[in-house]
């Protein structure tokens, strides 16, 4: 029985359904069904976005300008990284070049979203995959203590000090009101660490908790707010002065000094807990190596953070570039986004309608219609599903590949083509772990390595902020202060018709948005955003998507019960606000059917 | 007996005194009308009362009220979680998921039956049957209006849920729609904001939960305590504003100089929200103060009041100031300027003015 996929896996949808919805410790909305055969292993994989909001259909005929504002609010935990995004694409189209200190401000902005985001991922959508909060009662704290003084110097880790914190958690336990730790899998076979580990790992959950919102102050004084601080087509907002009249109200010595001083504690916190925890923490799971899915075959890294203003090309991009096919290590491919034979979006099985849909479309010619119906093999009805039919249209995400490949996005992407390419920034600490662990290479294609390589790219994000913020004072010292260019601020200053796109490195991904302008407005807007790589359906070729990839062939130990579903899922850090607000050509009025 | 953290227990792990405490609950008895004996009352309730239960729930949104929500440093949100409040189920952080995170909302709609907290981050979308938000196989307005029907109270978080936000902008594709426009027979607290400030977030819950009473609230159903004021009427900038002092370009020598920004758009003018008091992360800075002007994201629509770098034109937007502003127009003459900008306006008020206080105080 079963099916193979021409990206080589065998589909069998025979056995038992396990529904998961909603999955939850993500963003947004997310459904999945898989059957598992008689020994509970996943045999077929289905992923579904739940939710559309249409932002691109809202930007038409608005102004360029204030597309970012727009676009942001795609997305609120990878705050700015889609206003990044969008203000290349609009200076892309309109010929716009950014000052120095903007794209070193603009740099640490979006290092700083990939140092929170990443945090908080592991510690506050994640841990809980791999840590028994119950468990952690049961622990000695001397023996915790212990524990996390062999791993790190941090200072908060004496027995007095997990000792509170336990005598805390207990209370919180025993009140019988378990607030978000409520029902979950506690004491499930899947869980695997001793119980001080568990205690080692709650505390830094909460120190984690603590000492995120830190971070995000990097974002206040340089945007104004956390989370959606402000942008600027041209530059950046905010004005630097050390030392005039008015620089008390501008980007001024107290502030870089403010900017540093977080830094620096991220560094250390980063440095001295994260990882530290991670490695522990991988140490109890290190032959738990499902979840590999696509990304020991294709994956795919636009790149990101220019060490220099206006040069996009892969030289000048700190973080790596390029696509690997078919577990091709040795051919890193080139990537053109202006390309319409490269980047295609399909909709054979979403919920949209094209003129032609055995064929994708290139973002600048996007095309979406809403066209919501289940396939005849689904259960229950159109406004209460029981069961999806896969082989039929399941998922509000569109299906983007590139040259009709499935990809995987995401900090493991950028670790293997940054591996693959020798780059010692991404290969050492790499190869660093991997020792540590005693595990090969190959151990990075799995859940795990999914989630080693965010907490390996969260340091490295620390640092470059370090790097990022001595080249800003370096440049003020220099004598430059600007940060704006606002030559061509005015739509008097544009051609009649341009088009751009612009890209970044999400915290989950690769990340882009095409721009069509006319007569100074926005004529066509298009997102193709991580989680529309990662958690896409099925194409009309049949390549199943990274999400239902990573999922297959996984043993559950309780399919009631499927930690390891969401252990995998959450390794991809999913955003569905993001992966599904796709456009409409004419931007029409949908069909309204009103309830109640 | 099991070690149940009562309200009280929180406090006096704060530091608050048997006495305080006591009194505390005669000055909230007092202020609500009520009796001695309805303060004994209280303070057996707070002293013996579980946690409150909190459900928060995602409609259409992009998650950056949870997010602004945890950035909360007084009180941090882990206090908030542990101690005062008990967050039954957020699908943000909570640990369970599927059948086993549905099953909490079932519990807690009858064993806490109009006892628990409604926080709405988002919006239902009613446009396809209600399926452009899918939760549970189900359109999430059903969900919504399910567990409404139970609440003590409703808090809709964030301009999404209090006014439709960004979804709804024209043409509002899915038809997202605020929630007060389907659950219309239950007061509705709005925190709006994209995102609302954390602080202002945990200030209005444990207002709820310290007081045991809704905060007083505006015609528009938002807590006056925080937005009763528009960011323009406390702006540290609003000296340059009255002296007619401008960024003209950006980051021109007026830029650097922290000059006022409403003619490179601010809509801090018509913007009532807590920014430019309270501030940002821990009171580090807000957005006029880190030289964009205030996109005015806690109002109604705002989407939709033209560009975002296009100057407030008309005088009429000025709201309260409007009177005042036609003495100062009407004294010089100037009455019929179409675009009579309220700074120059205030600027001549403030010169014109001088005279008569001088002479008061002589």
């Amino acid at each position: 029985m079963g099916i193979e996929t021409p990206n080589g896996f065998h589909l069998d949808n025979s056995g038992k359904r396990v529904v998961v919805d909603p999955v939850t410790r993500i963003e947004g909305h997310l459904r999945v069904e898989v059957n598992v055969d008689k020994d509970n292993v996943i045999r077929n994989a289905v992923s579904t976005g739940t939710m559309w909001r249409g932002i691109e259909v809202i930007l038409r005929g608005r102004d360029p300008r204030d597309a970012w504002a727009f676009t942001q609010r795609i997305c609120g935990v990878c705050t700015g990284t889609h206003a990044l995004t969008s203000v290349r694409a609009v200076e892309n189209a309109l010929g716009i070049a950014i000052p120095e200190n903007a794209n070193s401000i603009r740099n640490i902005m979006q290092l700083t979203l990939q140092v929170h985001d990443h945090l908080v991922h592991f510690y506050h959508l994640h841990a809980l995959d791999w840590v028994d909060v119950v468990s952690a009662l049961s622990a000695d704290p001397k023996a915790t203590s212990t524990l996390a003084q062999s791993i790190s110097d941090w200072p908060l880790s004496s027995p007095g000090y997990f000792k509170d914190l336990q005598i805390r958690l207990k209370k919180f336990v025993e009140s019988g009101q378990l607030g978000p730790f409520k029902n979950a899998y506690w004491g499930h076979p899947a869980y695997r660490l001793p119980p001080e580990a568990n205690l080692m790992a709650v505390a830094h959950y909460l120190e984690a908790l603590d000492f995120q919102k830190e971070i995000v102050k990097i974002h206040t004084i340089y945007g104004g707010k956390n989370p959606h601080p402000n942008w600027l087509v041209g530059g950046v907002p905010c004005a630097i002065n050390v030392d005039g009249t008015g620089a008390v109200g501008a980007i001024n010595m107290e502030r870089l000094n403010e900017v540093s001083s977080i830094i620096d504690r991220s560094i250390e916190f980063v440095e001295k807990v994260y990882l530290p925890d991670l490695a522990a923490i991988a140490s109890f799971y290190k032959d738990w190596l499902y979840g590999g899915g696509l990304s020991g075959k294709s994956v795919m890294s636009y790149g990101d953070i220019p060490e220099h203003a206006n040069d996009y090309s892969a030289k000048n991009l700190l973080l790596p570039r390029g696509v690997i096919l078919n577990g091709n290590l040795a051919e890193v491919l080139p990537i053109d986004h202006a390309d319409p034979e490269q980047i295609q979006e399909f909709v054979t099985h979403s919920w949209y309608k094209y003129p032609d849909e055995t064929k994708g479309l290139h973002p600048w010619d996007g095309v979406t219609e809403p066209n919501y119906k289940l396939g005849p093999a689904a259960k229950g009805t159109p406004t209460n599903i029981e069961e999806l039919d896969e082989n039929a249209k399941y998922s509000w995400i569109k299906s983007p590949r590139w040259r009709g490949n499935a990809v995987e996005v995401g900090p493991l992407a950028r670790y293997i083509i940054g591996y693959a390419q020798g780059n010692p920034e991404f290969k050492e600490p790499t190869d660093r772990l991997l020792k540590t662990l005693d595990v090969p290479v190959t151990a990075l294609f799995s859940t795990l390595g999914r989630t080693a390589a965010r907490a390996l790219e969260c340091q490295w994000a620390a640092n470059k902020l370090k790097h990022f913020q001595d080249k800003l004072i370096a440049t003020i010292k220099a004598g430059d202060s600007s940060t704006a260019n606002v030559d061509k601020w005015k739509p008097e200053a544009w051609p009649k018709d341009a088009k751009g796109y612009g890209f970044t490195e999400a915290p989950r991904g690769a990340l882009a948005h095409w721009i069509k302008v006319r007569d100074g407005k926005i004529d066509n807007y298009q997102c193709v955003v991580p989680t529309t790589w990662n958690g896409s359906p099925r194409d009309p070729k049949g390549n199943i998507g990274a999400f239902e990839a990573a999922l297959m062939d996984t043993p559950l130990a309780d399919p009631q019960k499927p930690l390891e579903i969401l252990r995998t899922l959450h390794s991809f850090d999913p955003c569905l606000a993001c992966s599904t607000h796709v456009m409409s050509e004419d931007g029409q009025e949908m069909t309204k059917i009103d309830v109640r | 007996m099991a070690a149940i953290e009562t309200f009280y227990d929180v406090i006096r792990r704060q530091g608050v005194t048997r006495r305080s405490f006591t009194k505390f609950c005669s000055l909230t008895a007092a202020s609500l009308g009520m009796g001695s004996t309805a303060a004994a009352t209280m303070a057996r309730a707070l002293e013996t009362n579980p946690r409150v239960p909190v459900i928060w729930m995602h409609g259409l949104e992009c998650t950056c009220c949870s997010e602004s929500f945890i950035r909360s440093a007084h009180p941090l949100v882990k206090d908030v979680v542990l101690s005062m409040i008990s967050l039954d189920y957020d699908d943000t952080i909570m640990a369970a998921a599927g059948h086993q995170a549905e099953e909490i909302l079932a519990e807690t709609k009858e064993k806490y039956k109009g006892k628990y907290i409604l926080a709405v981050e988002g919006n239902p979308p009613l446009n396809e049957g209600g399926m452009f938000c899918i939760d549970g196989g189900k359109p999430f307005v059903e969900k919504l209006k399910w567990m409404a029907e139970d609440a003590s109270a409703i808090i809709a978080w964030g301009s999404c849920a209090s006014w439709g936000c960004v979804q709804a902008a024209k043409p509002n594709p899915t038809q997202a729609t605020p929630i007060d426009k389907v659950i219309l027979d239950k007061p509705i607290i709005k925190v709006p904001g994209c995102p609302p400030i954390a602080e202002v977030m945990t200030g209005v819950i444990t207002f709820i939960t310290t007081f045991g009473r809704l905060p007083e609230l505006d015609r528009q159903g938002r807590p006056k305590m925080f937005y009763s004021q528009r960011i323009h009427d406390k702006c540290y900038r609003r000296p340059h504003f009255d002296a007619g002092q401008f960024v003209e370009e950006w980051d021109d020598e007026n830029a650097r100089k922290g000059y006022c920004l409403y003619k490179m758009g601010c809509k801090g003018p018509t913007t009532y929200n807590a920014c430019s008091t309270v501030r940002w992360n821990g009171g580090v800075s807000f957005p006029i103060q880190s030289g964009h002007g205030c996109i005015g994201c806690s109002e109604e629509g705002f989407w939709d009041k033209g560009p975002f770098y296009e100057r407030l034109a008309n005088i009429k937007q000025f709201g309260v100031e409007h009177n005042a502003d036609e003495v100062g127009l009407a004294a010089v003459g100037l009455v019929g300027a179409g675009v009579a900008a309220h700074a120059a306006v205030t600027a001549i008020k403030r010169i014109t003015t001088k005279p008569s206080d001088t002479d008061r105080d002589a």
